[in-house]
């Protein structure tokens, strides 16, 4: 989850605001977020590691290059975890009403 | 077939409520006699229950061991606190993921529903550190097997 007080300091900066907003629409490469901002590609890396510290985007290894994407909030995250559970109750559930329905000519 | 609801109640509580076509003595029985908890508290298809353990008084020991048959697994140990035979079940239960999980306790309640019964089971939203090392457990591969299971029964 996203440190808050790193989150807002990281936030404060119009081009972080703006590379998580293109973040927004898919992942970029460092190459790819170059060329919109008009910075170098060190600029663009150093932000990019301050939204890293900050928890609001993940980087994956992908080859020589490092993708980066906005983290999964923690209320995606919550829903996920949500999903996964109600999946697995109703699977039980469903199971259960089978095992119900056979306790019924015991009685 | 009835339909389950699960809603969050604040940002700490998870209410789930499912209808069954049996009356309340039958559910409150698959709930807590091993027998019949072996046979539908199991997760993804595959999964079995082979040691279940559950003294049905407070302070009772309940103990859940669940293995995928070919070497993962994973148990969940608990107590009851309170038993109201065949209504309601408070109970304080554990994930073992090897790390045991903070303590959920939670509240299941069987009403009369017409010839069957509504179920209303209250318990609360494990942590961020906790619902990671739930999804890592490998359900949500199991959960897919689960989703096929229901397309080849539709």
């Amino acid at each position: 989850m996203a440190n808050l007080d790193a989150a807002f300091s990281a936030l404060a900066d119009p081009t972080r605001r703006a590379i998580l907003a293109r973040l927004a629409l898919g992942e970029a490469t460092v190459m790819e977020l170059v060329e919109p901002f008009e910075l170098t590609q060190p600029a663009i890396s150093r932000h990019l590691k301050v939204l890293e510290g900050a928890g609001l985007i993940v980087r994956r290894v992908e080859g020589t290059k490092r993708p980066c994407r906005l983290a999964p909030t923690a209320v995606a995250e919550i829903d996920q975890w949500l999903g996964m559970l109600r999946r697995a109750l109703e699977t039980n559930y469903d199971r259960l009403d089978g095992v119900l329905a056979a306790m019924k000519p015991e009685k | 077939m009835s339909k389950l609801t699960l809603k969050t109640e604040g940002d700490r509580y998870i209410v789930v409520t499912r209808r069954f076509g049996a009356p309340p003595e039958a559910v409150y029985r698959a709930h807590t006699e091993p027998e019949l908890l072996q046979k539908w508290l199991l997760g993804p298809e595959g999964w079995t229950m082979p040691v279940c353990i559950s003294e049905l008084r407070p302070g009772g020991k309940i103990r859940y061991e669940w293995t995928d048959g070919k070497g993962d697994g994973f148990h969940l140990t608990g107590e009851y606190l309170e038993l109201e035979p065949f209504s309601r079940i408070v109970h304080v239960e554990r994930m073992h993921l090897p790390d045991p999980t903070p303590d959920n306790r939670v509240e299941t309640r069987f009403a009369p529903d017409g010839d069957g019964t509504l179920m209303t089971m209250r318990m609360t939203l494990p942590d961020a550190e906790t619902r990671a090392a739930m999804l890592a457990t490998g359900m949500e591969h199991g959960m897919e097997d689960s989703y096929a299971r229901l397309d080849r029964m539709s």
